[in-house]
């Protein structure tokens, strides 16, 4: 056992931290944020973004050479997945990461590929070029595209005016077309959706180590009564909590990326979720009323947070299957033996 | 990132487990909760066949009589015993975890090799004297003096809270060598013999109705000064190594006992109906979560080096501390919600446990110090008031 990150896994996960802060810097990420709070579901997902996250491997990283990727696994994945979740990327990522092989053009980020998985909510439909049906025991993939029905093939789409304004979302009201496009052979809807699930946690856990550092950051240079406001008490301990939540997240997240078990992965996206989600409350209430300003970067977390729990096994499917791994091998045994 | 056992590991594992189904149906029935001299012969005779054995002090390092197994070792050997219900290290909880360690990294050969083997072969038990009427969290305040006599120091005051005083044989013990210094500077770190004139001992009774801990009056006790660890007025940096191990691995097997705990809670659960109300499943299976990545943490810790050998206290044992102390009581309190009506009876083992692991945000340092040690150290935040 060597749970490390090999020098090489550093390394990657270093050039994904460039890459994105030379291609989708905060001023990107805000103008995004202007342009789709204007353009509400319609939006256009930037399609140079998406090739660019293509061309350095995000989708393709995890598929053989000779299918044009980088023949690397799951931990790997995660890393940079957690530099994107820190950067607030955009988009349907871990749908079209799991897309890479499946649907053409995901690979590479020529297609975007958004997923449903179950019935609920999809995002980023007006932009997507497939839906991945990701619900039942096989995967399907639908056309979809631009035009007053983003998806011919679903019962209904109602747009919603969205929550996070980077993730536009369509509500899928009514039950899913058991035999609706093109079955997907040969692909395991299990594994699929392990995947996706852990991906997201790993965006979940990227977001929580930033709020965690951007209340450090503001804790230490803001003073009131004369002093840093990170010298008081209540301050520093609601700081050391979101600490300790977001490196109990990372173990559970790269554990579950070795492994991949149903528990781990459930595991690991269960706590990423509430390190998320309550990193960015704390991280809010410490930015006093700059915290509740749009011009902060904090609401944007928050909410992309709620999208993401919602996603790929929201926090009470997470337990439920926890709860039921107790009674199957008392989750304790070794299963590396 | 591996988390797979290499051969050596494997080879490993599996003679423990091995072992472990031959020795354990031969133990005796544990002895009663409340019977401190019962319970420290069944803990040194546990202790004794780990030794007989080649299990005691695994990833101690060879000088100081262990077998400098990696931590990955260590980890299997917490995770195979716990696993297959060996017993705790009860009484042995000090000399093992923290008092021997701290001899191991910071002791001359001579101190090691007095005191290490008698841990080892589960021979002397060990106390520890830290915390003072006025001195808990703020350990450095504490008064207990030292009034060094040729070779020896003569040591007056009181300790409090010492957990196992009544059945040790030594306590580690800090006192103050030098009171003109700044307080961090004249503190210096001793080895006693609680059987030295002078030392008694006042069982303490805890809120479970046990005396678990006791006070210690110290009057004109003798302690050699070849009896010290560490320079003298060194003893402050000296006690942050112990309370460095005491945090950061000390409790590592315990979580894997908590999993252990939790798949009976579920199966007790099924059992009495309780399992239909999905608050309650939904709680047990927060709890797998929390404690399946503590467990990771602890691999990750031990794997990163964390887990201290010498020098400063890591900032990622409180991290642990923290976590850990407050999921266990949160397992114990779920446990209850379960148990319903039973878990009004005391004798109730999981009750018991709750009791007990209402001092787990207590000793070894509060979690509001805990805290202060993350924010402070670990996020460099200016220091609190
Ligand atoms: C079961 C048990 C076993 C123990 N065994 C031993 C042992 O074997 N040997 C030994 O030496 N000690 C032992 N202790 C003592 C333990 O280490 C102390 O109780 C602990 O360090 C707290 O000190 P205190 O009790 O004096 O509380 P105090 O320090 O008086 O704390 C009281 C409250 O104030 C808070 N507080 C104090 N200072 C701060 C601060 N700076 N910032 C924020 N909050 C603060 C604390 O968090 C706590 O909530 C044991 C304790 C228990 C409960």
């Amino acid at each position: 056992m060597d749970f490390r990150p090999t020098s090489d896994q550093q390394a990657l996960r270093a050039t994904a931290r460039r890459f994105l802060a030379a291609r989708f810097p905060r001023d990107r990420l805000r103008r995004t944020v202007d342009a789709d709070a204007a353009a509400g579901a319609d939006d256009r997902l930037d399609r140079g973004l998406w090739r660019a996250l293509g061309e350095a491997g995000f989708f393709s990283l995890r598929l053989p050479e000779k299918e044009g990727g980088a023949g690397l696994g799951m931990p790997e994945a995660v890393l940079v997945f957690e530099e994107a979740g820190r950067a607030l990327v955009p988009g349907p990522m871990a749908a079209t990461h799991v897309a890479a092989g499946l649907v053409p053009g995901a690979a590479d980020g020529a297609a975007v590929v958004t997923a449903l998985d179950g019935p609920g909510v999809v995002e980023h439909l007006a932009s997507a070029d497939a839906v991945l049906l990701t619900g039942g025991p096989t995967v399907h993939v639908l056309p979809a595209g631009r035009g007053p029905r983003p998806a011919p093939d679903l019962p209904t789409t109602v747009p919603l005016r969205p929550l996070d304004p980077t993730t536009p979302l369509h509500r899928i009201p009514g039950p899913l077309p058991g035999d609706a496009g093109q079955r997907l052979t040969g692909t395991d809807a299990q594994q699929l959706r392990l995947h996706a699930t852990l991906l997201t946690a790993a965006q979940q856990l990227g977001s929580a180590a930033r709020t965690l550092d951007m209340a450090v950051e503001h804790a230490r240079n803001r003073k009131q009564f004369g002093r840093p406001i990170g010298a008081f008490q209540a301050v520093q301990h609601v700081c050391s909590r979101m600490l300790a939540r977001t490196d109990l997240a990372r173990s559970g997240v790269y554990a579950a990326s070795v492994t991949m078990t149903v528990s781990e992965v459930s595991a690991a996206k269960l706590l990423a979720d509430e390190a998320a989600v309550r990193n960015a409350r704390d991280c809010l209430q410490l930015h006093g009323g700059m915290g509740f300003s749009w011009e902060a970067d904090v609401h944007l977390h928050l909410k992309r947070a709620w999208v993401r729990r919602e996603q790929w096994q929201p926090p009470a499917q997470a337990e439920e299957l926890l709860a039921l791994a107790l009674l199957d091998d008392g989750g304790i045994a070794p299963r590396n033996v | 990132m591996d988390l797979t056992d290499t051969e050596d590991e494997r080879d490993f594992r599996l003679r423990l487990r091995d072992w472990l189904r031959r020795t354990l149906p031969t133990l005796p029935p544990p002895p009663p909760a409340h019977d401190w001299p019962a319970r420290r012969a069944y803990d040194c005779g546990w202790q004794r066949a780990l030794y007989d054995a080649g299990y005691a002090g695994l990833h101690w390092p060879t000088e100081a009589g262990g077998h400098g197994a990696t931590p990955a070792v260590h980890l299997i050997f917490l995770e195979e015993t716990e696993r297959a219900g060996a017993p705790y290290v009860g009484a042995n909880f000090v000399g093992l975890l923290h008092a021997g360690p701290t001899i191991a990294a910071e002791g001359t050969p001579a101190q090691r090799a007095r005191w290490l083997p008698a841990i080892l072969r589960g021979d002397e038990v060990w106390c520890q004297g830290f915390s003072e009427p006025e001195a808990g969290s703020d350990l450095a305040a504490l008064r207990t003096w030292a009034v060094r006599e040729d070779d020896t120091y003569v040591v007056t005051g009181s300790k409090i809270w010492t957990s196992h005083a009544e059945v040790a044989d030594w306590c580690e013990l800090l006192v103050r060598t030098d009171s003109a210094a700044p307080r961090h500077k004249g503190i210096s770190w001793l080895a006693m013999p609680m059987s030295a004139p002078g030392v008694t001992v006042r069982p303490l009774r805890t809120l479970a109705g046990s005396t678990e801990f006791a006070e210690l009056v110290l009057d004109r006790v003798s302690v050699p000064v070849g009896h010290r660890v560490g320079e003298e007025n060194d003893g402050w940096r000296v006690s942050m190594v112990t309370l460095s191990f005491e945090r950061g691995t000390a409790f590592a097997g315990e979580v894997v006992a908590c999993r252990r705990t939790l798949a009976d809670m579920a199966r007790t659960a099924r059992d009495n109906g309780r399992w239909d109300d999905s608050s309650l499943r939904r709680r047990l299976g927060r709890l797998n979560a929390q404690f399946t990545a503590l467990w990771r943490m602890t691999q990750w810790h031990a794997c990163a080096g964390d887990a201290p050998r010498t020098g400063a206290a890591a900032v990622s044992g409180s991290v642990f501390k923290l976590l850990y102390s407050h999921a266990r009581q949160e397992l114990y309190d779920t446990a209850a919600d379960l148990l319903g009506p039973a878990a009004l009876d005391a004798g109730h083992p999981w009750t018991a446990a709750r009791l007990s692991s209402l001092s787990y945000t207590i000793a070894a340092g509060t979690s509001q110090i805990q805290q202060n040690i993350i924010a402070e150290r670990g996020l460099g935040l200016p220091k609190g008031r």
